[in-house]
């Protein structure tokens, strides 16, 4: 055993080196070698992302298949799902609970059903981003690709959900007299910037979870009380009448309600601008470009600690 | 800076043979593992290791794995390394040190180019077609959609799943183990790379495909510039490498020709 040690000291200094006498980092900068792991210049990150961006949209539709490819009905249940998801939020808010508050049933039944789809967006967003490297640390540790690719996969993936889910929206839109017209063009700006707001937290969420995975307990809770403080089942200002304005104005403000409330506006004729809140636009614009940006460089920075053990 | 140096390399002031390839400088790899704390996986000592936050690892139950200490050395272009050393001596953790997938706890790894692991299971979906996997891990490992086109027939002749049936289009979860792991080898090896890492890979499927694999590793090893591969089968590192490096405990017990750390290495083992 001594023996082999001794051996093994003498044999380490073997190998004898051309450029004796330099360090290891003067020997690399010598020969153009570069450090392993190291983070990625902003615009050299936004690059190779745009060098992955098949692999990002194949990676979110290969999930989106996988999700359902072992059940009988198979892509169905990608429609079956949120329609079933709409039906008991109806029956529970708007026939046990009457949350529709004096709104007549075929406007409360779209706005519900709009609010439901597009909360839901943003929520499993989320949920898919906190995991979205603690859950694929075996993918982040067999393979290079600048890591943002994860978290926007799954934001894309939750797109590709939420365009199924649209289908069905339409369908009850229409069922309930409510036809397509110019403000239905209206959608697709505000799924741009919801889905750019999406991004952004998801990319947030999935340097958060990586550091710590515990978020993906906690966060179902952090969501539910969002869904209820941003009125998915109800009209804000209707139900927060008695309460003092200022509670109803931040409730309104908030992102997940702006993006709602648009979609709504496009969707349901008498669901007019009175409903929105001043300047929803620039709200609607300024929380995905805050958040976008801001998700995107902050994910950027943890960019070589993502997948230490 | 970058082209100077590229300039001084072309204009032959270092010699080609003597390139540097991998130069890793004291390199240490720390795992955390929480709530490993031995006997203590309850409640209570998870609570506890939260409360006590501001204090140590140690203190918070964070167990610390030392998985590779104070390894250095350096690589050349046209070597071909065999890492070994006994199960759970840091071999795995250091070939994904220096493709830059595990951040070095201290010391630092410096590369030409991006080194790459053959391997993209993580990547592949058991519920989608293996035909979706070959695109799906093409493009994972940095492939265009052109390349994969090009070479998918390859990648699936290669695999031999169609040899008894059109088994490419079923999804992956029907294959046998076998036909699996023959697939993502398949579909590993199907890239040309700069600095190739090759994990334990060449003991998957069948005789005829152990063959197959064999010789498509010998290929890869001539177009990239630097090999590293892991393996417990002495033959294949006897018949592969030129250089070894033996570690044991994370700690580099020796470095030299192959034969002659392969000898002291089946001494030590007792073989």
């Amino acid at each position: 055993m001594s023996e082999t040690t001794h051996d093994g000291t003498v044999a380490v200094s073997a190998p004898v080196s051309p450029d004796e006498g330099l360090t290891a980092a003067q020997l690399a900068v010598r020969n153009g070698l570069t450090v392993s792991g190291a983070r990625p210049s902003l615009v050299e990150y936004v690059r190779q992302l745009w060098d992955r961006r098949h692999f990002i949209l194949a990676f979110s539709r290969a999930k989106l298949t996988a999700q359902y490819s072992q059940a009988k009905l198979g892509q169905l249940w990608q429609v079956a799902t949120p329609l079933l998801n709409a039906a008991v939020y109806f029956f529970i808010f708007g026939v046990i609970l009457n949350a529709s508050r004096g709104m007549p049933k075929d406007v409360y039944i779209p706005f519900l059903v709009t609010g439901v789809f597009v909360f839901t967006f943003t929520q499993s967003s989320v949920m898919a981003g906190v995991r979205a490297i603690s859950g694929n640390l075996g993918l982040v540790r067999a393979l290079h690709f600048p890591r943002a690719s994860l978290p926007i996969s799954f934001a894309l993936q939750q797109l590709q959900q939420l365009l199924f889910s649209m289908v069905v929206l339409f369908a009850v839109a229409v069922g309930f007299g409510h036809y397509p017209d110019l403000s239905w063009a209206l959608i697709v700006p505000v799924l741009i910037l919801q889905f750019l707001f999406n991004t952004g937290l998801a990319l947030i969420m999935a340097r958060a979870g990586a550091k710590t995975p515990d978020l993906a307990q906690l966060m179902p809770f952090v969501m539910r009380t969002w869904m209820y403080a941003s009125g998915v089942m109800f009209s804000i200002p209707v139900m927060l009448a008695d309460k003092p304005q200022w509670l109803a104005t931040v409730l309104q403000w908030n992102p997940a309600a702006i993006y709602m409330d648009l979609m709504r506006f496009a969707l349901i004729d008498e669901y007019g601008a009175e409903n929105l809140p001043d300047h929803v636009w620039a709200a609607a614009g300024g929380w995905a470009a805050l958040f976008a940006l801001g998700g995107f460089v902050y994910f950027w920075k943890a960019e070589e600690r993502y997948g230490r053990g | 800076m970058a082209e100077d140096i590229r300039d001084e390399h072309t204009t032959g002031v270092i010699a080609d043979e003597h390139t540097p390839t991998v130069i890793a400088d004291e390199l240490h790899i720390v795992y955390r593992v929480n709530g490993a704390k031995t006997g203590k996986g309850s409640a209570t000592a998870a609570l506890s290791r939260i409360l006590k936050r501001g204090s140590d690892d140690a203190a918070r139950g964070v167990r610390k794995v030392h998985a590779v200490k104070g390894v250095s050395f350096v690589a050349y272009k046209g070597e071909a390394i065999g890492l070994i050393g006994s199960n759970g001596s840091g071999k795995s953790t250091l070939l994904r040190a220096i493709a830059g997938l595990l951040p070095a706890e201290s010391g630092r790894v410096y590369t030409h180019g991006q080194p790459s692991l053959l391997g993209v299971n993580a990547a592949l979906m058991n519920d989608l077609t293996g035909e979706r996997n070959v695109i799906l891990g093409g493009l994972a490992m940095g492939m265009t959609r052109e390349q994969i086109r090009e070479r998918y027939q390859e990648i699936v002749d290669f695999s031999g799943i169609n040899e008894k049936g059109d088994f490419i289009t079923l999804p992956m979860r029907t294959y046998s183990s076998g036909m699996a792991a023959r697939l993502r080898f398949s579909i590993a090896a199907a890239k040309d790379h700069d600095v190739l890492m090759i994990d334990e890979a060449l003991a998957t499927g069948d005789r005829s495909f152990q063959k197959r694999s064999e010789a498509r590793i010998r290929e890869l090893r001539e177009t990239a510039g630097t090999v590293f591969l892991v393996s417990h089968n002495n033959k294949s590192i006897r018949d592969t490498c030129n250089r070894v490096l033996w570690l044991e405990r994370g700690e580099l017990r020796m470095d030299g020709p192959t034969d002659e750390v392969i000898k002291e290495y089946e001494k030590f083992t007792g073989k």
